[in-house]
């Protein structure tokens, strides 16, 4: 990315950061919305707290184009949290989508000093932005299917010695186990 | 090719703001959010009232003709017999201190969720109908009529609450969420409005003992399992004893130690400690269940479940009771045993044989915590442990709810475990000890079709567990609950993966030197310990 395009993102963090982060909260419920926003401390307002670090650190990554398997932990954070919160996938990733916007917009406020940044060089990034709400697609559907499993994980895991005898029964009559055990191990 | 939406128009969730007041806000149920409704048999197995088939979404509950009576009735009867209750009804100031520290309200957002308002859904029917001035002046005084609006508000908020006392810790009155909780899910099962998750346990702990409802039998081929595996491990055969009569202790563990995973490596440290005590005790295969989910359900029916401890304590002639890694089973224990089904005069005061300490705090259940006699036989010098036996993990431990804040048991596990592990780190003040965050699936909670509800409430406690995996390295996660040994695995694996959870006791059997024991290779999970470096601790 060009260095003068990189300067101006980095002036323009802060005021960057503010308005992803409020596009992200007015996806929410306005009470929940109102409450997360105010509560941002890293063990009482855990919610408001992840999903602020984490675009925070998605904005620094993606101007110091930090590697994406950097990345996706902390995209991994937010879209965990909005993957149990009766989101639809697209409704879920959606507001990576924004930060476009809001980018081109700060850029585009900044004095004509800088009207040297042209479409093409503001495009590279935002194709980045794209990649990130793609890898978010994906982390959604991991974190949906990871909820289906567990519910079958955690009702093995309660009854496991139960399904370990049975099998041996199964197996002392020559059939093989019949239900797979499976453990968190 | 259909017209996408834009980015602006999906990121913007439908939400009408309650135009109304909340009051008049009608519950929704979403889905992942609420456990599937009873089954009509498992009500009449224990004659509870209105049997019959039903989902909490459909639109008809079928109650009763006159339902608002009966709930009406049910709410003076508890007014009058628990003055905690009127007390919590009346004496809220809407301080707000409770508000934000409930992990339901952290995890969802959802503001029916902070105490002072699920104490309101009740409150305000409270003052509508038991009030001199709600009565006059209804609404204007807070109060509100019963509908079936409100029922089903209820309903839905009354199982989003873990009944864990968090928010009582910070309220200036001591008001108990929990307890106003635990009476509205009593007044709800006056009209069979019970979840199926609680009310198969109930069903099954009264006709046999325990949860599963399995038979003595079952229960005692599933431990030659785990007697098997200690062997194993140990070249030691343990020889637990079922219902013995003349033992000197009944020993009661949730019936999650005996079959689930983890819980049965928990159950491995019992039997293995026992062993080297040289302890005259003996398990019952039908007290087989510490667990009470009679409690989530009624005072009553938490009494009728809880008896069979004591009738078994008598029926086996024991001196006393010594009690597993149970979160509810101690609060039972702790605040309602005696009263209910006490006083014990049968039993002895417990008194340690190995070290002769004489447990006064149990002097009137006659039940000890296991917790309460390990520390006691560490601090005696009784137990001989390598704690490098458990230098694989980095551990850190919760607190559940029952046990830190329904009975002050902080310190015990902690000391115990400082002495069986090298690698001990404690997660953030705010989040440990009386302030501990629930695991979000207690008190019957621990259902597949909420996972959602569990998930976020179960977040901030996940969240804290984090950070001392990513600032110490944290793999492993102790508690002395079997809901937790049962539920954080899943809370794990989803917000945290790479934390393993665990009871205390299989932490202790690790490090347990047993006399005659051969060389140990492998944990209690029969994985390979790994080589230990100057292994002369021991
Ligand atoms: S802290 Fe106590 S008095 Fe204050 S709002 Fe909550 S329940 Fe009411
Ligand atoms: S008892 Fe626990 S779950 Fe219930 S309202 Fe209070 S803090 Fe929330």
């Amino acid at each position: 990315m060009e260095t003068k395009l990189k300067d101006i993102l980095r002036e323009k963090k802060p005021a960057i950061l503010k308005r992803w982060f409020d596009v992200v909260m007015e996806t929410y419920p306005a009470e929940a919305a109102g409450f997360y926003k105010g509560a941002k401390n890293r063990f009482t307002g855990p919610v408001g707290y992840t999903i602020h670090e984490g675009i925070d650190g998605l904005i620094d990554g993606l101007i110091n184009e930090v590697p994406f398997e950097e990345l996706s932990p902390l995209l991994d954070s937010i879209i965990k949290i909005r993957a149990v919160q009766k989101f639809s996938p697209s409704q879920a990733v959606a507001f990576i989508f924004h930060l476009k916007k809001i980018a081109s917009e700060e850029v585009e406020n900044v004095s004509s000093a800088h009207s040297a940044i042209d479409a093409a060089t503001l495009s590279t990034f935002e194709s980045k932005i794209d990649d990130l709400a793609l890898t978010a697609f994906d982390l959604y559907m991991q974190a949906r299917e990871k909820i289906n499993e567990l519910k079958v994980e955690e009702a093995k895991n309660m009854v496991y010695r139960l399904i370990q005898r049975q099998n041996q029964l199964y197996e002392m009559q020559g059939q093989g186990p019949k239900i797979e055990t499976l453990n968190l191990k | 090719m259909a017209k996408l939406p834009k980015p602006e128009q999906l990121s913007k969730v439908e939400y009408k703001l309650p135009g109304k007041r909340w009051m008049n806000t009608p519950v929704e149920f979403k889905e992942g959010m609420y456990c599937n409704g009873t089954r009509p048999d498992y009500l009449e197995t224990v004659d509870f009232p209105n049997p019959r088939k039903w989902a909490p979404s459909d639109e008809d509950w079928k109650l009763p003709e006159n339902w608002k009576e009966i709930v009406l009735n049910g709410m003076k009867e508890r007014l009058e017999k628990y003055r905690s209750f009127r007390l919590f009804m009346d004496i809220c100031v809407r301080c707000g201190a409770c508000a934000d520290k409930c992990q339901f309200y952290l995890g969802t957002g959802d503001p029916k969720n902070m105490p002072v308002l699920r104490a309101e859904l009740m409150r305000s029917v409270y003052r509508r109908y038991f009030t001199a001035s709600g009565k006059m002046l209804g609404k204007l005084a807070g109060g509100r009529e019963l509908t079936l609006d409100v029922l089903k508000e209820w309903w839905y908020y009354f199982y989003q609450c873990s009944e864990c006392r968090r928010c009582s810790v910070f309220c200036p009155y001591g008001i108990d969420q929990a307890e106003i909780t635990m009476i509205g899910r009593e007044i709800l099962n006056l009209l069979g409005l019970n979840t199926d998750w609680i009310a198969g346990p109930v069903a099954n702990c009264y006709m046999k003992g325990n949860h599963l409802g399995l038979e003595p039998h079952t229960i005692k081929s599933n431990f030659e399992f785990m007697v098997d595996d200690i062997e194993e491990i140990t070249g030691i055969k343990v020889e637990p004893s079922f219902n013995r009569k003349g033992a000197e202790i009944l020993f009661v563990a949730p019936s999650g130690d005996m079959f689930g995973d983890p819980g049965t490596f928990t159950c491995m440290g019992y039997m293995m400690l026992f062993h080297e005590l040289g302890l005259d005790y003996t398990w019952s295969t039908f007290a087989s269940e510490g667990g009470n989910f009679g409690s989530f359900t009624s005072m009553e029916m938490g009494k009728r479940l809880n008896y069979k401890i004591y009738a078994e304590a008598k029926r086996l002639g024991v001196k006393w009771i010594i009690g597993g890694e149970c979160g509810h089973m101690w609060r039972v224990v702790n605040q309602y045993m005696d009263t209910w089904n006490g006083p014990a005069d049968f039993l002895e005061v417990p008194v340690s044989p190995i070290t002769g300490t004489r447990f006064e705090n149990a002097k009137s259940t006659k039940m000890v915590h296991i917790a309460e006699f390990t520390a006691d036989l560490i601090k005696h010098g009784k137990l001989k442990l390598d704690p490098s036996r458990n230098d694989h993990l980095k551990v850190t431990f919760h607190d559940s709810c029952n046990t830190s804040r329904g009975m002050g048991i902080l310190d015990e596990p902690r000391y115990i475990i400082k002495n069986v592990c090298n690698h001990f780190y404690e997660m953030p003040e705010d989040t440990i000890r009386e302030k501990t965050f629930c695991c979000g699936s207690g008190s019957g909670l621990n259902a597949a079709e909420n996972m959602e509800l569990r998930m976020r409430g179960g977040f901030p406690r996940a969240n804290a567990v984090k950070y001392v995996q990513q600032t110490h390295g944290v793999n492993m996660l102790a508690n002395i609950c079997a809901i937790d040994r049962a539920a954080l695995p899943t809370l794990m694996n989803y917000w945290v993966p790479g934390v393993d959870v665990a009871g205390l006791h299989e932490l202790v059997g690790n490090a347990l030197v047993m006399k005659g024991e051969k060389e140990r290779t492998q944990d209690l999970r029969l994985e390979d310990l790994p080589e230990k470096e100057g292994a002369e601790n021991v």
